[in-house]
């Protein structure tokens, strides 16, 4: 018998046959999603829940958790020493870190992209050292950097001051900061393909205008790149706020242990909150301090995707301002 | 005289005449642009080699001895080779070595198990709900670490895992949002052609994914394999905090950085022959597949 015949198109057999077809596939989409599924339950969805639930706790994980209300946040923002501090140490790298991160990988595209032969070495040599063990370049910098090592011979030889760099709680961050510029080949990569993708026919029309260097980068690169530096700048931000590696293995290498070394100055809040729920046990309070920064770090997303229209450029208007 | 504005800026290298034959520029233009040329290597070799001079010092203090690693001195006199073997016998490397190795393989394979098919259904396949279930993935990978991991903890302490590689490798098997995401990117620019060929010979959508979408993807798996592997090898936080109490299964990570705590500045060579060791492979791999790592990079930077 026919299933499919005008005018009986639709006749309610072929209409269980695709229902079960339907499900089928369905079923499908379920199977090929499932791993995802049930990480994303159970590595994201659970474990949010319950760190929330944790934070209005105290948890010390020998006896199960006491409900003791909002006293986490209450000591957290009147009588933490150390929850401040940190803030204002991740504050630091974010908003000066990742800003000059992205000025110098901008600056190091540009000036690869200038190059005509050889370029792939280059970029090479740009990009190695972000394949390199955060451990490894944190040890490698923290002995370049210690008061009587290389750099600072380098810096005798031409007469510049020496700091001492880790041992010294105002050069530390820039240190960490300097470490972070070597990794940059990933970030320059990625700008100078989309450099390399700015029409060739704009730069064009401005050197008829008779535009210079400067004012063609000005009013045509930056603008046509910025989707990526918005991009690269909330991924920064968010990256930033949850440093821990570097600054952890700087401060254990330079001083032996202490955490925050020297005094405090490397105490990140990753570090904090690290010391706080894996050497003190305090998962309640960890916890607050967890949901804290992720609320922190989602109001400067919304912030920074509120303001981006006012600077970010998509094509599809094209031309310049 | 006054060029005129529009000729200042131009770039081609040859002026196409009525006869088609291309011209040579004057002499003038031609030495201006070799000087230009010069100036912009110039400051390109510059720039890569302040990149490499971070390597350089560790690989000179790495074969220095001991006394002459704490005097900041530039070139190793003499050579001392011994380090690396001596790496061996203070620091327990071989065994950080196959944990890092068995961590690394354990959870590329894994991510490539589970995120394959999430991305395959994410692009080839068309369903309600498609796109947030995609958002969905890109958002959790803007979530901070430390909102789950201590709830994790508590959950793998509880069943005995803590102390243990597992709570490293369990988690590759559940699908890895980056992964998913660039192979999704990937999957999207396989020709519909194919694809259809394949249905219309009857296949099912195992046998699609696996004959036709896999087979064509394969760089782009490459790429999300080596990806994982350089985060595995090179991971620190994780290990830390999930194998920090048991020294039998430290990653290389965790082994250096305990190595070197302690350290105080004293046995800097070592550290840095140590360093040396641990990032060679890496390295290496990354030799190997160099084109692999940067088209990946670059797929997720501009097509993001």
């Amino acid at each position: 018998m026919a299933v499919a015949t005008e005018p009986g198109l639709k006749t309610s057999r072929y209409r269980k046959v695709a229902a079960r077809r339907r499900l089928r596939y369905y079923g499908t989409v379920a199977l090929f999603l499932s791993p995802w599924l049930i990480g994303f339950v159970a590595l994201t969805l659970y474990p949010m829940v319950m760190s929330l639930y944790y934070s209005f706790t105290k948890y010390d994980m020998l006896t199960p958790p006491r409900w003791t209300g909002l006293s986490n946040y209450r000591f957290m923002f009147t009588n933490d020493p150390f929850f401040w501090k940190s803030l204002r140490n991740t504050a630091w790298i974010v908003l000066i870190g990742t800003p000059i991160s992205i000025v110098f990988a901008i600056g190091t595209a540009m000036v690869l992209i200038r190059v005509k032969g050889g370029r792939s070495a280059y970029r090479t040599i740009f990009f190695v050292p972000t394949m390199v063990p955060a451990v490894a370049a944190t040890l490698g910098f923290v002995f370049l950097l210690n008061p009587s090592g290389p750099i600072n011979t380098i810096l005798r030889l031409l007469h510049l001051p020496e700091p001492l760099w880790f041992q010294d709680p105002q050069y530390a961050k820039p240190a960490l900061v300097l470490l972070g510029l070597w990794v940059i080949g990933e970030t320059m990569i990625i700008f100078m393909a989309a450099i390399l993708d700015v029409p060739a026919h704009l730069y064009e029309a401005a050197d008829i205008e008779g535009a210079g260097p400067w004012q063609k980068f000005r009013h045509i690169t930056l603008p046509m790149i910025s989707p990526v530096i918005f991009f690269t700048l909330v991924m920064g931000v968010i990256w930033g706020f949850q440093y821990f590696t570097q600054a952890y293995v700087a401060s254990a290498s330079a001083g032996a242990g202490e955490i925050g070394y020297p005094q405090g100055s490397t105490m990140f809040y990753g570090i904090w909150l690290y010391q706080q729920a894996f050497s003190a046990f305090h998962m309640g309070y960890a916890s607050a301090l967890a949901w804290v920064l992720f609320v922190i770090i989602m109001v400067f997303t919304v912030i920074m995707i509120r303001t981006s229209n006012r600077w970010v450029h998509y094509q599809g208007g094209g031309g310049f301002r | 005289m006054q060029t005129p504005a529009g000729a200042r800026g131009v770039q081609a290298t040859s002026i196409v005449v009525a006869s088609g034959r291309p011209r040579r520029a004057p002499s003038e233009v031609r030495r201006r642009r070799f000087l230009a040329s010069v100036a912009d290597h110039a400051v390109a070799i510059f720039f890569a080699m302040v990149f490499l001079t971070p390597f350089v010092y560790i690989l000179a203090t790495a074969l220095m001895t001991k006394s002459q690693a704490l005097t900041g001195s530039l070139w190793p006199r003499p050579f001392q080779w011994s380090n690396f073997a001596e790496v061996f016998r203070t620091m327990p490397f071989w065994r950080s070595t196959a944990n890092t190795v068995i961590y690394a393989l354990a959870s590329t394979f894994g991510v490539i198990l589970s995120s394959v098919p999430v991305a395959y259904a994410l692009s080839r396949m068309k369903w309600r709900g498609r796109n947030a279930v995609f958002l969905l993935v890109l958002a959790t990978m803007m979530l901070p670490g430390q909102v789950t991991i201590i709830p994790l903890y508590v959950r793998f302490s509880q069943w005995h895992l803590v102390g243990t590689l597992w709570p490293l490798i369990i988690p590759a098997f559940l699908g890895d949002a980056f992964s998913i995401f660039l192979l999704r990117q990937f999957f999207l620019t396989i020709p519909e052609d194919l694809v259809d060929a394949a249905r219309v010979d009857g296949a099912n959508q195992f046998q699609i994914m696996w004959h036709v979408v896999v087979k064509l993807a394969k760089p782009a798996i490459m790429a999300v394999a080596l990806f994982q592997f350089l985060y595995a090898w090179n991971d620190f936080f994780g290990p830390l905090v999930f194998t920090g109490n048991n020294p039998k299964v430290w990653t290389l990570s965790v082994a250096l950085q305990q190595f070197t705590t302690y350290q105080r500045g004293v046995l800097w060579n070592l550290q840095m022959a140590a360093s040396i060791l641990f990032m060679l492979p890496v390295i290496v791999v990354f030799f190997l597949a160099q084109k692999v790592f940067i088209e990946g990079v670059t797929l997720t930077g501009v097509k993001g």
